[in-house]
């Protein structure tokens, strides 16, 4: 159960159950092996009735004024909060592992490396010690587990370089500290995009599924089809090439999907190059 | 005093700490996010801000006090009592803590010293108008009285 996962996170599960929450929580809040598919989201909301209460917040920040603060605000909009006071106590709660990318062949959906208990955004602070909210956000959007989840930075510092830098590597907010309520309004749109797209994502998988299966056969055949034209590139090609991760994951569904399916993610990035925003 | 009486006391004496820039609009914000379900939201909050702010004060005192400042720990200190002070609309104290990050940065050690002054002043001043304005509202409370936020407003 996810209560042994939240114990062991320092005493945060009394801030869970303090909320008197825990009954509440999204009905597919253990999920040994599975992702629930966006149906199943889109049904909890309806047999509830209250949307928000049904969205879940990380909020990471290592002053416990500014924890107060945040949990507050968001509960008061309704959402479901957990706290956690640094960058890695979050991504622990995340269920994330290090060498997920690294070590290609950890087959996906061992129990360590799964959320289990579903986040649908991540509020950080940008100035922590040890972990950044900076390096937080670049581990979750390296992450193809975690990627999905939106990313919002907290900062008391109006530096323009480091906004951009955020948004850059794929925050999708930054907001100055204090928090107001009023800023709040702003997350709802992105947990809205983040579950539409996962339906999307749902409904591609059977297109996926052949796409994969085909590029196992172009891996077979290495000799190219025959053809009128010289130039291959100028072939319509009916699945989308696969890219060389996605070919040693067949086996791996989902990963392979959000390798292939993400393009939206990954934005450019131009470290080093000074920006104005 | 009478409930009616106390919550007018309360709504004057909380103006006058908006007025005289002891406090800001994020204090407000506190306010408006304790309700029934969180009677205690502000004083528990502010009640960490003293804790914090009584240890980073000490600690400032401390490497201030060293043959060798260590100013990077000057700044993060400082860093860190700016924010809370800004989570909790201590303007006095956030005003103070700007100019002292200015003198830590030019190495500035006399700057230091005299912002490590004025950031301690200011700092017991405000607890001390809170510490009032919370045992106003307790009494208020008790009486079987609300804190009448809507009036601040008006």
């Amino acid at each position: 159960m996810f209560y042994d996962h939240v114990g062991v996170m320092h005493g945060h599960r009394k801030q869970i159950l303090k909320g008197n929450k825990a009954e509440n929580w999204p009905l597919f809040a253990h999920r040994p092996h599975q992702s629930p598919s966006a149906q199943d989201m889109l049904d909890a909301m309806e047999i509830t009735g209250d949307s928000r209460s049904q969205f879940h917040v990380l909020a990471v920040d290592d002053s416990l004024i500014d924890r107060k603060l945040i949990e507050r605000l968001l509960k008061t909009s309704s959402y479901q909060v957990t706290t956690v006071d640094s960058g890695s106590k979050a991504l622990k709660f995340l269920g994330f592992q290090e060498d997920e990318q690294s070590n290609p062949d950890t087959p996906f959906g061992s129990p360590n490396n799964h959320q289990e208990v579903e986040v649908n955004l991540i509020i950080t602070d940008y100035c922590m010690p040890g972990m950044t909210g900076y390096d937080l956000l670049k581990k979750v959007k390296e992450s193809s587990s975690l990627r999905n989840i939106p990313v919002v930075i907290m900062s008391s510092e109006n530096v323009p370089s480091r906004i951009t830098r955020c948004l850059e590597e794929g925050a999708e907010e930054f907001f100055l500290k204090p928090v107001r309520l009023s800023d709040l309004n702003r997350l709802k749109p992105h947990m809205m995009k983040t579950k539409i797209k996962n339906q999307k994502q749902e409904e591609d998988q059977e297109d996926l599924k052949i796409s994969e299966i085909q590029s196992d056969e172009q891996q077979q055949q290495p000799v190219q089809p025959p053809s009128p034209q010289p130039q291959p590139e100028s072939q319509p090609q009916p699945p989308p090439p696969p890219p060389a991760l996605l070919l040693q994951h067949n086996n791996n569904k989902r990963k392979a999907m959000e390798e292939g399916l993400s393009p939206d993610r990954t934005r450019p990035r131009y470290n080093g190059i000074p920006t104005m925003v | 005093m009478e409930v009616g009486q106390m919550q007018r006391a309360w709504v004057e004496y909380t103006r006058s700490l908006f007025r005289e820039g002891f406090l800001d609009a994020q204090f407000q914000q506190l306010q408006l996010l304790q309700d029934e379900s969180n009677p205690d939201f502000v004083a528990e909050v502010v009640s960490l801000f003293f804790e914090d702010s009584e240890r980073l004060l000490a600690d400032l005192t401390f490497v201030l006090e060293q043959q060798n400042i260590d100013f990077k720990k000057v700044d993060a200190h400082v860093h860190q009592f700016k924010g809370s002070s800004s989570s909790i609309g201590a303007q006095r104290v956030k005003n103070d803590c700007i100019a002292f990050r200015n003198f830590c940065e030019e190495q500035n050690i006399e700057g230091c010293l005299r912002c490590l002054q004025q950031v301690k002043q200011d700092y017991y001043l405000v607890k001390s108008k809170l510490e009032a304005l919370i045992r106003l509202e307790q009494q208020i409370v008790a009486a079987g009285g609300s804190i009448p936020m809507e009036e601040l407003s008006s």
